[in-house]
């Protein structure tokens, strides 16, 4: 083989890895699509399951799902976003930042089953908020603390020096530049890291098996109560064997919901690249 | 008559010796010229003038800079203040990625004035004053980062005019622009010095014998030369200033 065919062969070779990576994803897609569609019905998405999910619907556990999601997001939020902030903007690059840093990456790789099992121990029984929504929000807000805590931190590092310059040079406190200059400027990341979180939080079900999920379709009034969720639905369907179609037809509604928020985030990208 | 005094001042970034016994006057509606190759601590010395290098946290300096006799290193100055009375026009045009006319607005709004016609009559008057007005009167909504280059530099000299200082700092302004564009930066700055009083830092040697009343001639962080600008550039004392300016340095 000449170098030329060499050239050619490689980029077949690497076209097809690119072409697979794309493939997966459509074949899993596509699978839940075709197997998922069956189940899904108006009845499906809001009424209550019947025989542990095996009839009936899922609205509880989209209900849940929400609900542990949004608690989770609203908990991270000020925390990731007010550290990321603190590290910017408020210290000195070193030793401290460093290990801020550090543990907010070392938190990102923890086995999310890690955290249900903390959750479980100290949420659940050490402070008695018992198997809850409220457990189980903040035991994924931690999981997702360190993703809106990185892409924030990352979206405010990226406003320019010489526009926090000139809000200074106008006689601007800190306060005022960060306000004016530095959120307006990084809010598109901070909602990417945000909506990032809210996916991750919807679609994880191990932080939430021992710490918020039940399988009784009631309708939860507070936070303190337990509550269905999706994605602890669809394992004790698949697990217990109760209903494959059924299982599909959740995984369709829930892995709809996270595309849902992976637009939102590339459109949100989008506006921000034309803007500037 | 003298308007800021810099006495015995000295700059380290970390361990490095950026200025060294820095004495000068700026004196009070004249143009000031920075002069000096790269590195030679001319920009260093004028975000001295606002504190500027505070935000950069190895800086360390020793010595006085006055205004009206006051030190703005004292411990009781008021930061915000000072960059009100002094303000400052950056290298790079950096206007904010809003309309123009929150651009020129978004100082006097930091202080206080949030009556709607007031701001815009502050907004009309120094786009005058930077001789803007007659070519953005019709798109004060429009993102300032759509205009030229040349009209953000002035958009942010309106900005700055805009808080009401009594100087104005220039960091090589004309640095990224075409020469036409340098051109009316010069001649508003000449207009400018009637109300302001003005310091220059620029590479463009030139624009200093242009433009300037005074010249300082900086060399490796240490003012080589400060005199009237027309004796720098006809007879300077020191010849390594005449090297430099006639280009056989640099």
């Amino acid at each position: 083989m000449d170098r030329h065919t060499k050239d050619k062969a490689m980029k077949g070779v690497l076209w097809g890895f690119a072409l697979l990576t794309i493939a997966v994803l459509t074949i899993i897609i596509g699978f839940i699509v075709i197997k998922g569609a069956p189940a899904i019905s108006w009845e499906f998405l809001t009424e209550n399951p019947l025989r542990s999910g095996r009839e009936g619907g899922i609205f509880p556990a989209i209900v849940g799902t929400i609900y542990l999601a949004g608690l989770a997001v609203l908990v991270a939020t000020p925390i990731g976003v007010g550290g990321a902030l603190y590290l910017t903007e408020f210290t000195k690059e070193g030793r401290v930042t460093k290990l801020i840093r550090f543990g907010a990456d070392t938190l990102n790789g923890v086995p999310s089953i890690i955290f249900g099992l903390f959750g479980f121990s100290f949420l659940v029984y050490y402070l008695g908020f018992g198997v809850s929504i409220l457990s189980g929000g903040l035991t994924l807000a931690f999981m997702i603390l360190p993703t809106i805590f990185r892409t924030s931190e990352e979206a405010i590092r990226a406003v320019p020096r010489w526009d926090k310059e000139g809000s200074y040079a106008l006689g601007a406190t800190k306060l005022q530049t960060i306000w004016k200059v530095v959120i307006p400027q990084s809010i598109s990341g901070i909602v990417t890291g945000i909506i990032l979180g809210l996916g991750r939080a919807a679609g994880e079900t191990a932080p939430i098996i021992f710490t918020a999920a039940i399988l009784n379709p009631i309708m939860p009034d507070s936070i303190m109560q337990p509550t269905m969720a999706l994605s602890a639905h669809l394992y004790t369907l698949t697990s217990e064997g109760i209903s494959m179609e059924n299982a599909f037809g959740t995984a369709l509604v829930l892995i709809v919901m996270i595309l849902v928020f992976n637009f939102a985030v590339s459109f949100i990208r989008r506006r921000k690249a034309i803007r500037r | 008559m003298v308007r800021m005094e810099i006495k015995d001042l000295n700059l380290w970034y970390g361990n490095f010796h950026a200025l060294k016994d820095i004495n000068m006057n700026i004196y009070k509606n004249k143009v000031t010229a920075f002069i000096g190759p790269s590195g030679c601590g001319k920009s260093t010395l004028i975000r001295c003038l606002n504190r500027m290098n505070d935000l950069i946290d190895t800086v360390r300096i020793t010595g006085e800079v006055t205004l009206g006799g006051k030190n703005i290193y004292d411990k009781d100055i008021d930061v915000v203040k000072l960059r009100k009375d002094v303000g400052m026009v950056f290298q790079k045009p950096n206007p904010f990625p809003m309309s123009i006319h929150d651009n020129i607005a978004y100082g006097p709004r930091l202080h206080g004035i949030k009556d709607k016609r007031k701001l815009d009559e502050v907004v009309e008057s120094n786009l005058k004053g930077a001789a803007l007005w007659d070519e953005v009167k019709d798109i004060l909504g429009q993102n300032a980062m759509s205009i030229s280059g040349g009209q953000q530099q002035r958009l942010c000299i309106a900005r700055c005019l805009a808080v009401g200082p009594e100087v104005i700092l220039f960091d090589e302004p004309c640095s990224a622009l075409d020469p036409i564009s340098t051109g009316k930066i010069e001649d508003l700055i000449t207009q400018l010095k009637r109300d302001y009083t003005i310091v220059i830092v620029t590479h463009n040697m030139q624009q200093a014998a242009r433009i300037s009343d005074f010249t300082g001639y900086f060399y490796l962080g240490s003012l080589m030369e400060f005199n009237k600008t027309k004796k720098i550039f006809t007879n300077p004392d020191n010849p390594q200033t005449e090297k430099y300016i006639t280009g056989k340095f640099g």
